[in-house]
C-alpha cells in the first residue's frame, strides 16, 4: 500500500487501489465479539488493559451482540453442548467476518479429551488464527491479532467472504 | 460422636444394614436400597439425628461388583455437628433406588447428575432428565463401559480443514 507515513501536506495526495485502501481499513478497525468461556479470559483481559493495549492495532471496542462484530474471539474451552450455540452466533456475525481460536482448548480441546469437551472450534466454524498456549502470553495474542492483520489486507475485498465456506 | 447414628440405624433398621464401617472418624452404613428413603427420612425427621445438611449425592461404578451401581449419600447435621454416610448398591439390570428428594429438595439435582451419568434411575424423583448432557445423547459418559474415545455432538461436525492450510507471509 502507497500510503505514505509522513504527514501530508495540505493539498496533496496519495496513489493506491481502493482493494487495498478498503483492506487497510478493515484491519484497523476490527470490531470484536469476546467469546469467553473459560479461564483464558484472563488473559484477554490483560491484553485488552492498558499494558498491552490492543487499541493501539484498532481492536479495542468489544461489541456484546455479534451483529456489530467483525472478529470473533472464542477465549477458551467449547463444551459439546455450547457448540450449537457458538455456531449459531458464528452464523449471526456479518460479513466480513473472522475467527480467533483463543488458547489450546478452542484449538484442539486441550488436555480435556473427553466426552464432555468439543475437540477444537475448528470441528463446528472455520478459524482464521490458531493461538496455542495454555493460557497464551499476550504477547502471543498480539501476534496472532498481526497475523490477523496481515490477512485481512491480502484479503481481495470484493471477492472477500462470499466464496468461503459458510457452516 | 456418630457412632450414636449408626446405633439409631441398626436400631430401627435391623434388616436393612448390611454393615458398617468408619475411616479416620467418617461412619459409613452400607444398606439395602429398599428402605433407602425411609432411613433418610428417620434421619432427617428424628429429634437425636436430626440431619437438616444434605451435602452430597452420587454414583459409583465397580464392574467387577455384581451389584454393579453403587450410590452414595453424605449428610451433615449442623445441631449436633454429626454426620454419615449412607451407600446402597444396586445391579446393572434394574439400577432403582427411592430418591429422596422428596425429604432434601436439595438432592433433586444430584439425583438428576447421577442419572445423567451413571443410569441409575430415582424412583420417585419428579422430573428425573438429564441435567448436564443433551436429552439425544447416547448412553452414560461416566460407567466405565462407555469408550474412552467415544465422542458425541448435538450438531453436525464441519469437514476438517486441509492438512496445510494457506501460509503466513513473513513480516518484514
Amino acid at each position: 500500500m502507497a500510503v505514505n507515513s509522513t504527514q501530508p501536506a495540505q493539498g496533496s495526495w496519495v496513489v493506491t487501489q481502493v482493494e487495498d485502501a478498503i483492506a487497510w481499513a478493515r484491519k484497523f478497525s476490527l470490531f470484536q465479539y469476546p467469546f469467553v468461556t473459560a479461564c483464558c479470559a484472563m488473559e484477554f483481559m490483560s491484553t485488552m488493559g492498558p499494558m498491552y493495549d490492543m487499541a493501539r492495532f484498532g481492536a479495542e471496542a468489544p461489541r456484546w451482540s455479534p451483529r456489530q462484530a467483525d472478529l470473533i474471539w472464542v477465549v477458551g474451552t467449547v463444551t459439546n453442548r455450547q457448540a450449537p450455540i457458538l455456531r449459531r452466533i458464528y452464523n449471526q456475525l456479518a460479513e466480513p467476518k473472522w475467527v480467533m481460536a483463543f488458547g489450546t482448548c478452542a484449538s484442539t480441546g486441550g488436555f480435556y479429551d473427553n466426552y464432555a469437551v468439543l475437540q477444537g472450534i475448528d470441528k463446528i466454524i472455520p478459524v482464521d488464527v490458531y493461538i496455542p498456549g495454555c493460557p497464551p502470553r499476550p504477547e502471543q495474542v498480539l501476534d496472532a491479532l498481526m497475523m490477523l492483520q496481515d490477512r485481512i489486507q491480502r484479503e481481495k475485498s470484493s471477492r472477500m467472504r462470499a466464496l468461503k465456506e459458510r457452516p | 460422636m456418630s457412632k450414636k447414628v449408626v446405633r439409631g440405624i441398626r436400631k430401627g433398621f435391623k434388616d436393612e444394614v448390611l454393615s458398617d464401617h468408619a475411616e479416620h472418624g467418617d461412619f459409613t452404613v452400607v444398606v439395602k436400597p429398599g428402605k433407602l428413603a425411609d432411613i433418610v427420612r428417620y434421619l432427617h425427621d428424628d429429634e437425636e439425628m436430626c440431619f437438616e445438611h444434605f451435602c452430597d449425592l452420587t454414583a459409583v461404578d465397580w464392574p467387577d461388583r455384581e451389584e454393579r451401581f453403587e450410590v452414595v449419600i453424605h449428610l451433615h447435621s449442623i445441631r449436633h455437628g454429626h454426620r454419615i454416610r449412607i451407600k446402597t448398591s444396586v445391579g446393572a439390570d434394574d439400577p432403582t433406588v427411592p430418591s429422596i428428594s422428596g425429604i432434601y429438595g436439595g438432592a433433586n439435582w444430584f439425583e438428576r447428575e447421577a442419572f445423567d451419568m451413571y443410569g441409575v434411575r430415582f424412583e420417585g424423583h419428579p422430573d428425573l432428565r438429564r441435567i448436564l448432557l443433551w436429552e439425544e445423547f447416547e448412553g452414560h459418559p461416566l460407567r466405565k463401559d462407555y469408550p474412552k474415545q467415544k465422542r458425541q455432538c448435538p450438531i453436525p461436525l464441519r469437514e476438517q480443514p486441509p492438512a496445510q492450510p494457506e501460509p503466513f507471509p513473513e513480516r518484514p
